[in-house]
């Protein structure tokens, strides 16, 4: 059955209705992150699985939401992550990601 | 443990609304006593948590203004326009109000004192928030005027009018008060009379003629809407600036054009 209930009925603070998407960059993606990885991933790279090129992730386009973010490749717009948060869960799909490279200094 | 199911490291705080200054007609500073803080780096940020009375929960990354050398956190905050956070931050917390927060987040976008210099920053609007930070740590960190010297910065610096400039006296005064940190502004929509600054968006000829040349290695942070700081990290890097010294955080929806 097809349902479109995803986007009307984003219930609301301070009055106002989430306008769809917000787009930001990896940055702001630390916090959620900090809930799956130990170290910090903005000064980590990524492998974008669909063009190859690697980047910081920190510099990679996030499209935020409600329930979590979508991580975008900046060049050729390939899906990196997927984030999702449900009140038990913390939900992620890494499969854009052909690898991630932490340094082991970062604090 | 914390309420939402979710072991995280970095653990959800209560912060306190202190006190609320209205830095322009569109941004205000929250400054905040957080129990328990554990210090951060300058540029990096705090994530905010809204609940509503029926559960649902938002979120938003803000960029902290205060220095480490600060025991209290400074957020400052730009109304946005369709904003579902921003209006409540800046409008509705008054002195004594709490809020809820984790950090600090973040460890690309930041510098410190050891990360060394020229310091180079690029700012348009609100994004000027986490440079601050660094300009701040920078003052509070260097005490003398040699040790300033030996780690120069420029803050190049793009709002729409003279209004808008966020922190623009303690700029100023930041400026006057250290011969090496230079302040340059552009005003790109509305410039008040005898002004003889820049009125354009930053654009490379700008670039060419504020920031250090590449062969001195600058620090550089561009923060800003997202095509502000495409086109200067993309202009940078062809002017022969090495990629990886050019540090970016873009914010905001398409934001206004500073």
């Amino acid at each position: 059955m097809n349902s479109s209930s995803s986007e009307s009925h984003e219930p609301v603070v301070a009055g106002e209705r989430l306008a769809g998407a917000r787009r930001v960059d990896g940055n702001a993606a630390a916090g959620i992150l900090s809930e799956v990885f130990v170290r910090d991933l903005t000064a980590a790279r990524a492998k974008c699985a669909r063009c190859g090129v690697t980047r910081t992730i920190g510099t990679l386009i996030v499209y935020a939401h409600g329930m979590g973010m979508i991580v975008r490749c900046p060049g050729c717009d390939g899906v990196i992550l997927r984030l999702a948060r449900t009140p038990t869960h913390v939900w992620l799909d890494s499969t854009g990601a052909t690898s991630i490279v932490i340094s082991r200094d970062a604090s | 443990m914390s309420p939402d199911g979710t072991a995280s490291r970095i653990a959800w705080r209560l912060a306190t609304v202190i006190d609320v200054v209205m830095e322009t007609p569109r941004t205000r500073t929250l400054v905040l006593d957080v129990p328990g803080w554990p210090g951060h780096r300058a540029g990096q940020h705090v994530d905010v948590r809204l609940t509503a009375e029926d559960g649902y929960q938002a979120e938003r990354s803000y960029s902290i203004a205060s220095p480490p050398e600060d025991t209290r956190l400074c957020l400052t905050v730009e109304e946005l326009k369709d904003g579902e956070v921003s209006p409540y931050l800046s409008e509705v917390l008054h002195a004594g109000d709490t809020l809820e927060l984790r950090g600090p987040i973040g460890g690309y976008f930041v510098w410190d004192i050891p990360a060394g210099g020229p310091l180079l920053l690029v700012g348009g609007g609100s994004g000027i928030v986490p440079l601050m930070a660094m300009l701040r740590h920078r003052n509070a960190a260097l005490a003398t005027s040699v040790a300033r010297h030996q780690l120069p910065a420029r803050l190049l610096y793009s709002s729409r009018s003279w209004d808008e400039v966020i922190y623009r006296d303690e700029l100023a005064r930041l400026a006057e008060n250290d011969p090496s940190l230079e302040v340059t502004h552009t005003l790109t929509r509305e410039q008040p009379d005898g002004w003889s600054g820049f009125r354009r968006r930053i654009d490379r000829a700008m670039l060419e003629q504020v920031a250090w040349p590449p062969s001195k290695q600058p620090r550089v942070f561009v923060c800003g809407p997202t095509p502000l700081v495409e086109s200067v990290a993309s202009t940078l890097v062809e002017l022969g600036h090495q990629p990886a010294l050019v540090k970016t955080e873009r914010f905001g929806p398409t934001g206004g054009a500073v």
